[in-house]
């Protein structure tokens, strides 16, 4: 039950995880000094969120292992994020589209979380829901002025809108440790508002005059550990430092 | 026509103000880039309130503000100078009397 519950708890913290090392990488190369600031602060919210499910989960641990532990030293198939969340930055519409996609869920999944019979999961969920409203109304805000922007911005964000698309229904398929985690009344079942997730989509595109994709067609894995050919060269990234230099502090 | 040219390429400035405390006034923080009005509002919480600084903010174009002119100094500031009598500096207070 215990092993169940901490392999639920990455089924969520690693697709802040990636999300948050992925948004890292614009760190200096933002826009503009704003949206620069505004994307790093919302990879520090995430990577903060992240802390906190990486600490419950060493806790539960049999193993003697600590939050970087989990976060720094696992192989590449041990992650089980989401494939939308470690797609590259392409572009700002590409940056922008895969933030949306993700807060919009995001934060369905933290409502429903905070009513987990779980202290600890619900507390956690309480504490990062104000910050997931702001990057939700903050990649909402940009999906309508790039959408209904200039006739370049709309083309790039549609086109976003469209590669990324395929990523979406993964958020939405249940791992044997959601299932499990879901009977126990710890986790949240994420199919209850799929629904609501793809009309909420659906609405913020069209009030930003872009076109809601009608393929049939979707990418999964993350879940399962794997992954798209790009998660190697972000885990690489990622871990250099602790590989390099175990157990490196500063 | 190249006035809009500029701002295509260019957000104009703006400058935000940060009420810090209730009960406290709205201070001049600094200024930011932004397209429009609510981008700017978004962009001051991000640049400026990220360390708890505020409750409050106000963002206005800088076009707006109509400043002094620098080479006014002398004839608009200087004339105070020498008016010390300006100052109420020349009462005894008695010690009962606090927050003077």
């Amino acid at each position: 039950m215990k092993d169940n519950l901490i392999q639920y708890i990455l089924g969520i913290a690693d697709n802040s995880l990636i999300l948050g090392q992925r948004l890292g990488e614009l760190t200096g190369h933002g826009p503009a000094p704003e949206i620069d600031i505004a994307i790093t602060n919302i990879s520090l919210d995430l990577f903060g969120q992240v802390r906190s499910y990486f600490q419950y989960a060493a806790q539960l641990s049999d193993k003697d292992i600590t939050e970087d532990d989990i976060a720094f030293l696992r192989t590449e198939r041990e992650y089980v994020n989401v494939l939308l969340v470690e797609q590259p930055n392409t572009d700002f519409g590409y940056v922008i589209t895969r933030q949306f996609l993700f807060d919009q869920f995001h934060y369905l999944l933290l409502s429903a979380l905070q009513q987990s019979t779980d202290a600890t999961m619900a507390a956690i969920a309480k504490k990062s829901i104000k910050e997931v409203s702001y990057h939700k109304r903050f990649s909402a805000d940009w999906m309508k002025r790039l959408g209904d922007g200039t006739k370049e911005s709309n083309q790039r964000v549609q086109q976003a809108v469209n590669d990324l698309w395929g990523y979406t229904n993964e958020l939405f398929m249940l791992t044997d440790a959601d299932k499990q985690a879901i009977a126990e009344g710890i986790g949240v079942d994420v199919t209850l508002f799929k629904k609501e997730y793809y009309e909420n989509v659906a609405a913020i595109l069209e009030e930003a005059t872009l076109e809601v994709p009608t393929q049939a067609f979707f990418q999964k894995g993350g879940k399962e550990g794997v992954h798209t050919e790009h998660m190697g060269y972000l885990l690489a990234d990622m871990q250099y430092m602790q590989r390099t230099y175990p157990g490196m502090k500063w | 026509m190249s006035d809009k040219k500029e701002q295509k390429k260019n957000w104009p400035l703006w400058e935000v103000f940060v009420r810090s405390k209730n009960g406290l006034e709205h201070r001049h923080f600094g200024s930011l880039h932004a397209a429009d009005a609510a981008m700017a509002l978004e962009n001051a919480r991000d640049v400026y309130t990220r360390r708890n600084e505020g409750v409050s903010i106000w963002v206005v174009e800088s076009k707006h503000i109509t400043a002094s002119n620098p080479e006014h100094n002398g004839e608009l500031f200087e004339p105070a100078n020498d008016k010390v009598y300006r100052h109420p500096t020349f009462y005894d207070l008695p010690d009962e009397v606090k927050h003077m």
